[in-house]
């Protein structure tokens, strides 16, 4: 089980955890949830250089459509193919089997994120 | 904005861990878990939903069977006691304001089921239409809960309902569309084997006050048997794969019944009913069709239908990956011309074009 307060969040829920210069790159179990069951996730290409705030992919539900937002900047090394494969790990392992991207980071590129206390501050909120 | 509105059952939805979303003004259960084991429970077991925000409405009197072959598009006035029928409550101008449900209880004596959402209008066009027929039309959908328990094992499920007592047909003999009389408790209960999922089902309509007690009796009885509690994201998609109309989307007052392939509800040699003249889409109309596609992108409501070129043919009105056969589903408006069965067509999602077929509703049918 992640340890969920190591890990920094977007307000788009998003979260990042962060090895390196490697940030990792899902999204929350709050928004897996809002979704209903992920049928469809569409990723970028490894290489893919990401603005803060970029459209990175999608992910549908049977309900609806939701736009992932990159929450940091960087070039794309990894996307999991897993969740391609199989959406539904979106919804029952969103902060393990199913991270989304790996991205090439700067040095202070998690500046400016929310911490734990601070994301769920909005969810709660 | 209005107070959102609950119905009766709203604690039990709550203590189950129900998602909640707006729909006509009523704050609904989306989903208790997953919607797609909601809806593969219903194609393969049952599934139990509220279903309280629609509204009832009564019309009695001597001639409340003239006055329904007035006010709606079909001819109500054939229908035997005991059956129910769909219909469409139509504008002066062939509009349709609802689909409804009729149940005809008795000669003078019929119940009108309506869309949560269009209460209101259905309310004021059923009291504006009395003028020279001795009937009252009542809007009693405050005193009533209406609960579906819909799927292959409904019928069994109910069969063991302690307390569902004094049922005036026997549970295999109720027919599709008909209606039998039973009790919940002692009290009135109507049993309608009618439903919005393509599968077989019944509607269950009860005092307002006996809601939860019926609610959690159809639940624990059909426990053992795959039965789950459903919200109207399942709802959605298990009657879209049925092909059939959702109010607001394939449905609304500027469409007319033939457009969306409901002529077959329009009686149109009655002596006289509300929109007669005014029925006959304009020539070139777009119609009703399915559209199938492949791979899991979905086309979703409002997503341009277009040709190879581009050029719009039409818009979809609701669109899914359908959980059942496995590839996105639609239903969409398009131009005549690209309605026949076989065209090839496009769905632009978001930009990307995705290939789509013309396809004959429904998209899915039970087997009998």
């Amino acid at each position: 089980m992640t340890d969920l307060t190591t890990l920094k969040y977007s307000e788009e829920h998003e979260w990042v955890a962060l090895e390196g210069s490697v940030a990792t790159v899902g999204i929350t179990d709050y928004a897996a949830d809002a979704l209903g069951d992920i049928v469809f996730v569409e990723l970028p290409a490894v290489g893919t250089e990401l603005s803060s705030g970029d459209v990175f992919g999608e992910a549908e539900s049977t309900k609806s459509v939701s736009e992932l937002y990159a929450p940091v900047a960087g070039t794309v090394v990894e996307v999991n193919q897993a969740i391609v494969d199989d959406p539904s790990l979106v919804n029952s392992s969103p902060f393990e089997d199913a991270w989304m991207i790996k991205v090439e980071v700067a040095d202070g590129a998690l500046d400016g994120l929310l911490d734990r206390d601070g994301y769920t501050a909005i969810t709660e909120g | 904005m209005t107070e959102p509105r609950y119905t009766p059952l709203r604690a039990r939805h709550e203590a189950l861990g129900a998602s909640f979303t707006d729909f006509g003004g009523w704050q609904m259960p989306v989903r208790y878990t997953s919607d797609l084991a909601e809806h593969h429970a219903v194609r393969e077991a049952a599934g139990i939903f509220d279903i309280s925000h629609m509204a009832e409405f009564t019309v009695r009197g001597a001639d409340a069977a003239a006055y329904l072959d007035y006010s709606l598009a079909g001819r109500l006035s054939a229908m035997t006691v005991g059956k129910a029928k769909y219909s469409l409550l139509l504008a002066e101008d062939g509009g349709i304001i609802d689909d409804v449900i009729v149940y005809r209880l008795g000669d003078d004596d019929f119940l009108i089921i309506s869309n949560a959402g269009n209460r209101d209008a259905v309310r004021e066009a059923l009291l504006a239409r009395t003028d020279g027929f001795d009937v009252e039309t009542v809007d009693v959908s405050d005193d009533y809960a209406l609960i579906a328990v819909q799927g292959p094992a409904a019928e069994q499920i109910l069969t063991e309902v302690a307390g569902i007592g004094e049922v005036s047909i026997p549970w295999a003999e109720q027919k599709y569309y008909a209606w039998a009389d039973a009790t919940w408790n002692g009290k009135p209960l109507l049993l309608a084997r009618t439903g919005y999922t393509g599968e077989d089902g019944f509607e269950l309509l009860v005092a307002a006050a006996d809601a939860e007690s019926l609610w959690d009796a159809v639940l624990s009885a059909g426990e053992s048997k795959g039965l789950v509690p459903c919200g109207l994201a399942s709802r959605d998609t298990l009657r879209l794969e049925a092909g059939m109309p959702l109010y607001g989307h394939e449905l609304n007052r500027e469409i007319k019944p033939a457009q969306a392939g409901l002529g077959r509800v329009v009686v149109t040699d009655k002596e006289r009913f509300v929109g007669q003249g005014a029925v006959t889409p304009a020539e070139g109309a777009p119609v009703l069709v399915g559209l199938q596609a492949e791979g899991r992108r979905a086309g979703r409501a409002g997503y341009a239908v277009v040709d190879a070129e581009g050029a719009t043919l039409g818009e979809i009105t609701s669109g899914a990956l359908s959980p059942t056969l496995g590839h996105p589903i639609a239903m969409a408006f398009v131009d005549p011309s690209s309605a026949e069965e076989g065209t090839a067509v496009f769905l632009d999602v978001r930009g990307t074009k995705i290939p789509a077929t013309v396809t004959a509703l429904p998209f899915y049918r039970r087997k009998k």
